[in-house]
């Protein structure tokens, strides 16, 4: 039994691992990833990057010479080599048992510990680490499960060559390898611009940002609002490369058709009115063979609607866990940190990181709790995080989800591509059977059912729910079509096998969540079973 | 830097140590390589980090692989295919 069990190691779980092996607590480490870093501080395979040649592969506990240099396109690298530096020296002083290419796909919180069952990140050989034991317990749980780029279906996304915008970013910091040749990025917020910027360093030539809403409103919010001076030092060093590589930056401005028949080719990009909508006769084409969209962030909310923590609607309309001053989510003994709690970026992230770690320490009794300076440094902290929360809110009010989106669409566009659901067949759910929430549009067409399990198209299906049903997309009502089109039984894809022993299990004593019913075995690995609402432990 | 050599259904694919399988075939010019079940329509990297599952791809014979975060492996033999059957 550990005193505390973290999941992920981005910003947020690598700064609660280590404050909290600092604090004397012993901790278990889950991450999907290789090598600690998160999306934020993704980077090449360090062995390749650290080592000399004919060294050994990564291995914990390597201090790395090459820390001082930053790889191209990273922010507050140093903040990370010295993170990563104190993970390993805890990992080799057995403070830190670190599950990396690890995965948790069901999480069981109970009286006084909560079981994490694992699985590795890969089903290839070698796809995770060897004897990885089937779970792990913990007397507290810090989830860091990050987020993803949120996205808005479009004519044409479905094209080869149309990426994620952090999926674009991704290939270029952990590969090095360039999406293609000529880019047009598009969406809304401050992320296009590194995204762009990194392109162009990697000497793919971008034809455009398309900036849906306008940086006058973004510096109006900033103005007062806060002070973030390393946040506008990031802006005035992007606008120096924007100049320098001559990348124009479209404001009220929207990708809002896709060109191409089995790869893109073009996009038409169009301005929109205030409202979001799309100005008539504004369409101009652009040639390119990589198109790089977001529209904000989702956060990974799987293990947070697993445990049966109590989410909401952020200002940026993302569904997030509910916590407290202390990072504690509704359920005792899950705490909760980093984008999931609100989509605010790495600072903030590594803040709540180690405010978490330092709330369970104070709580656990662990030999620095009830000092004076550990009660000092979380105020310290609360306070950080409050400043940053600031921030990230006039951010999100500075660039929301165009109101009126819903205009580009038109009836062959897909909305689920896993499901190939189309926006006709949402509107026919709707018009014909009466489907007036996301969630009876999901039973109805689909949406969501397919491999990423909504994890795609779930924002996209809610709002347009609400607007095919004349709503306002906020509030409570935009939470529940949110979260049903998040709520997944497994956290992530396993083999029928590990379902199976799960079921023979004996029933567990702590009132168990929701469980996996699964569909008939068909292959291996399995796909993640359609989640039911009546899914009960066998 | 030792370059590994992979095939995709047979013919050969080169890939640096510590790219993935999909910064491989995205490096090589290669965009797509399945096919959607319904419409059978052409599929890569999508949200390169894993989450949405279009980039799946048989490798060394276990299929539904996320090709954006396989690894590349000297040897490692690929296939392109249809959708997965869900």
């Amino acid at each position: 039994m550990f005193d505390v069990a973290i999941v992920g190691a981005g910003p947020a779980g690598l700064a609660a691992a280590v404050h909290a092996a600092d604090a004397g607590l012993s901790v278990v480490l889950v991450d999907a990833g290789a090598q600690p870093g998160g999306q934020f501080w993704r980077h090449a395979v360090e062995a390749r990057v650290d080592a000399e040649p004919g060294a050994a592969p990564p291995g914990p506990s390597k201090p790395d010479a090459a820390d001082a240099r930053t790889p191209a396109g990273h922010h507050d690298w140093k903040r990370f080599a010295d993170l990563r530096a104190r993970l390993y020296a805890h990992e080799a002083a057995g403070t830190v048992e670190y599950w990396r290419t690890t995965q948790v796909w069901l999480l069981e919180p109970g009286e006084g510990s909560t079981l994490l069952r694992l699985a590795p990140a890969l089903d290839i050989p070698g796809g995770g680490p060897e004897q990885l034991p089937a779970d792990v317990r913990a007397r507290q749980a810090i989830l860091c499960p990050g987020g993803y780029d949120r996205q808005l279906p479009v004519p044409g996304w479905d094209l080869p060559g149309v990426m994620a915008a952090g999926g674009a970013q991704a290939l270029l910091k952990a590969s090095g390898t360039a999406p293609g040749r000529v880019a047009v990025v598009g969406g809304t917020g401050p992320f296009l611009l590194p995204v762009a910027t990194g392109l162009a360093a990697a000497g793919v030539k971008v034809a455009a940002i398309c900036e849906a809403n306008s940086p006058a409103g973004w510096l109006r919010n900033l103005r007062g609002a806060v002070r973030a001076p390393e946040k506008a030092m990031e802006g005035a060093e992007y606008a120096a490369v924007l100049a320098r590589h001559r990348i124009p930056y479209k404001i009220r401005t929207a990708v809002t058709e896709i060109h191409g028949t089995d790869r893109v080719e073009a996009v038409t990009v169009s301005k929109l009115a205030a409202d979001g909508s799309v100005l008539p006769g504004t369409g101009r084409r652009i040639a390119c063979d990589v198109v790089a969209l977001g529209w904000g962030f989702t956060a990974q909310l799987e293990l947070v609607l697993a445990a049966g923590a109590e989410t909401a609607v952020d200002v940026d309309d993302s569904l997030t866990a509910v916590v407290d001053a202390r990072l504690r989510s509704s359920v005792p003994g899950i705490y909760v940190a980093g984008e999931a709690t609100g989509v605010g970026g790495a600072a903030m992230a590594v803040a709540e990181g180690e405010l978490a770690a330092l709330c369970v320490a104070a709580e656990s009794g662990s030999a620095t709790a009830g000092s004076t300076a550990l009660g000092r440094r979380i105020g310290a902290l609360q306070r950080d995080r409050a400043r940053l929360r600031a921030f990230a809110e006039a951010m999100h009010r500075a660039n929301p989800v165009p109101l009126r989106w819903h205009g580009w669409l038109t009836p062959e566009t897909v909305v689920c591509r896993c499901e190939e659901v189309t926006y006709r067949a949402l509107c026919t759910a709707h018009a014909d059977l009466g489907a007036e929430d996301a969630r009876s549009l999901k039973s109805f067409a689909r949406p969501g059912m397919g491999w990423c399990q909504g994890r795609v198209c779930g924002y996209a299906t809610a709002s347009i729910a609400a607007d095919l049903a004349g709503r306002a997309f906020d509030g409570p009502t935009a939470a529940a079509d949110l979260r049903s089109m998040s709520k997944r039984t497994l956290a992530a894809p396993v083999r029928l096998g590990q379902l199976a022993a799960l079921a023979a299990e004996p029933p567990a004593e702590s009132p168990a969540p929701e469980s996996p019913a699964p569909e008939p075995p068909a292959e291996s690995p399995a796909p993640e079973p359609t989640p039911t609402d009546e899914g009960r432990r066998p | 830097m030792p370059e590994l050599h992979l095939t995709l259904d047979g013919a050969p694919l080169s890939a640096r140590p510590g790219q993935t399988v999909g910064a491989a075939l995205t490096e090589a010019g290669i965009t797509a390589w399945r096919t959607t079940r319904k419409e059978g329509r052409p599929r890569g990297l999508f949200c390169g980090i894993g989450v949405c599952f279009d980039c799946l791809i048989t490798a060394d014979g276990v299929p539904n692989q996320r090709a954006c975060l396989t690894p590349a492996r000297d040897g490692m033999a690929l296939e392109t295919g249809a959708g997965p059957d869900v």
